[in-house]
């Protein structure tokens, strides 16, 4: 089973922190999950141009065919303008319209206040299902005051992630074992 | 119909076209070389010709696993290699090209040919193209449409003027050879969505219609949509023909034709486009009221006369050889269609 871990901002760092943290319980929880970090501050990412995803070259193409590989992917996001930041819509936009077909998606949100707590309801959702994600349905939020200097202080939130990490990864098993009943359905 | 050499007497033209993709057969994991791949779709058109197939196009694709970048010269040795059958290019990317150079390209086809050669002139679905023949993507929808203006204006025309945004200007240019009858037919590629098919309709053009899968019930309104667009635009849609184009696959039964395609189709897809063609999906398509041709021949020959009274289309064509399938597959099809799917189809489709 591939993961990929992709933050979603190229500003801040709690999201990363956050990251970094969903990519050490994974590896420790579920050695047999092969994990990807993709964090959108490491890579020059042109902007969306309609074509198709293949033939994006260099970090684009990097970032958005190892997306495609993936079985699952777990997305952290800043908020920014009660909304997530252009960085990660551009990720959708440079993918195919289905491109989570037969992918399970879960999220988390870091966020300056609570006055955020739904962003993800009401943004990320709608999108990532429009793709055809197969959605975890509970999702991570994290508060500025959950984070001291790059650390997450709050054991609530590390509990949180745990879940987070196994819905995840028996979503996909589940998923995989779902799609395999159906495909063997057909004789062809 | 005359002037785009249709002749609705004889029935529902019936064709073959290849995206000269160049795929391994998903089965052996093996891929032919680009020569012999070339060599197979020009005996693949030497055969259709043959059996009495009416049309033969090869498409345009820069990218890795297509072998016919150059579809006009493959042309040019169908051309060489066949008697009877049209030919034509399935599409001709005319918003990367200079539209005085296709023209001269494909009249010269016309002449070889003896008078068989059409344009199918396309936007292009990928656009990798545009980087490597040195345009900008943001043209997209400009390009097409002023370089598809200019590639009419020299058919209709012997002297051409023109200026545009793109090109450098003409004044009083000829553009020779001339194809055999002066002019020659001129289709615009279609994805299949109304939009799109409206723009061929305002215009007055032919339109050739591309649908990997689906309810024939969509696809009508599609056809509809062009038709009606083309008389608000001061054009007779009796007079303007409609091909469609799609997946065919003839074997004894259903289930073997599935089974014998759904591989290829779905390697083919996630190399070319990135992404597979779901079971669920390809199980439909042979439904009655799917636009896929795919069955045995009898369910075949049914699905298209049903297309036809929906669709009241001129010609069709099939696309068999996607994704690394094996010739002698192609062969039978080829058999099949010619002694049973042909004589079938063109009887109870010939206008009286």
């Amino acid at each position: 089973m591939k993961i990929v871990g992709l933050s979603g901002s190229n500003v801040g760092s709690k999201t990363r922190t956050a990251m970094d943290y969903t990519v050490k319980s994974i590896k420790e929880n579920h050695s047999e999950v092969e994990v990807t970090l993709i964090d959108l501050a490491d890579y020059d990412l042109q902007f969306s141009d309609g074509r198709n995803y293949l033939e994006y070259k260099g970090d684009t193409g990097y970032v958005v065919q190892t997306i495609m590989e993936a079985d699952a992917i777990i997305i952290g996001t800043p908020i920014f303008q009660a909304s997530i930041p252009a960085t990660l819509k551009n990720i959708f936009d440079l993918l195919p319209v289905n491109a989570f077909r037969d992918k399970v998606v879960s999220m988390y949100a870091t966020a300056g206040s609570q006055k955020h707590y739904l962003i993800i309801e009401q943004q990320l959702k709608p999108i990532v299902s429009y793709m055809k994600a197969q959605i975890v349905q509970s999702y991570v939020f994290i508060e500025e005051k959950d984070f001291q200097r790059k650390e997450i202080i709050n054991e609530d939130v590390f509990f949180r992630i745990d879940r987070l990490v196994e819905d995840t990864v028996v979503l996909t098993e589940t998923y995989k074992k779902i799609r395999e009943a159906q495909e063997a359905a057909y004789d062809f | 119909m005359e002037k785009y050499r249709i002749d609705q007497s004889k029935g529902l033209e019936f064709g073959i076209y290849t995206l000269g993709d160049h795929l391994p057969n998903p089965l052996t994991g093996e891929r032919i070389s680009a020569e012999q791949r070339i060599h197979e779709i020009i005996d693949y058109a030497k055969l259709a010709d043959q059996a009495g197939i009416d049309f033969f196009s090869v498409g345009e694709s820069h990218q890795e696993y297509f072998a016919t970048q150059a579809h006009a010269v493959v042309l040019s040795a169908i051309a060489q290699a066949t008697e009877k059958i049209k030919i034509a290019s399935s599409s001709t990317i005319i918003s990367t090209s200079d539209p005085v150079r296709v023209y001269e390209n494909f009249a010269t086809l016309d002449l070889i040919s003896k008078g068989r050669a059409e344009i199918i002139a396309g936007r292009a679905s990928r656009v990798g193209l545009f980087d490597l023949l040195g345009y900008n993507i943001r043209d997209y929808e400009e390009l097409f449409e002023e370089k598809f203006d200019l590639l009419r204006q020299i058919n209709e025309e012997n002297i051409v003027n023109w200026s545009g945004e793109f090109r450098a200007p003409l004044r009083d240019a000829q553009v020779l050879p001339r194809p055999q009858s002066g002019s020659m037919p001129i289709w615009r590629a279609v994805g299949g969505s109304p939009a799109s098919a409206m723009k061929a309709g305002y215009a007055g053009v032919p339109m050739f219609m591309a649908h990997l899968g689906g309810p024939v019930s969509v696809f009508k309104q599609t056809i509809d949509a062009y038709r009606g667009a083309a008389e608000r635009g001061g054009f007779d849609p009796t007079e303007l023909p409609v091909s469609t184009a799609g997946f065919f696959y003839a074997a004894e039964t259903s289930q073997q034709a599935l089974k014998d395609m759904y591989p290829h189709i779905n390697e083919g897809m996630k190399r070319t486009n990135g992404q597979g063609f779901p079971k669920q999906h390809f199980a439909q398509g042979v439904d009655p009221q799917n636009v896929m041709n795919i069955g045995s021949p009898q369910e075949i020959i049914e699905k298209m006369l049903y297309q036809h009274e929906q669709f009241g289309h001129q010609r069709y064509i099939a696309q068999i050889d996607f994704g690394g399938m094996p010739y002698d597959k192609l062969m039978k099809n080829i058999e099949i269609i010619g002694t049973e799917i042909l004589p079938a189809i063109k009887k109870h489709t010939a206008k009286k």
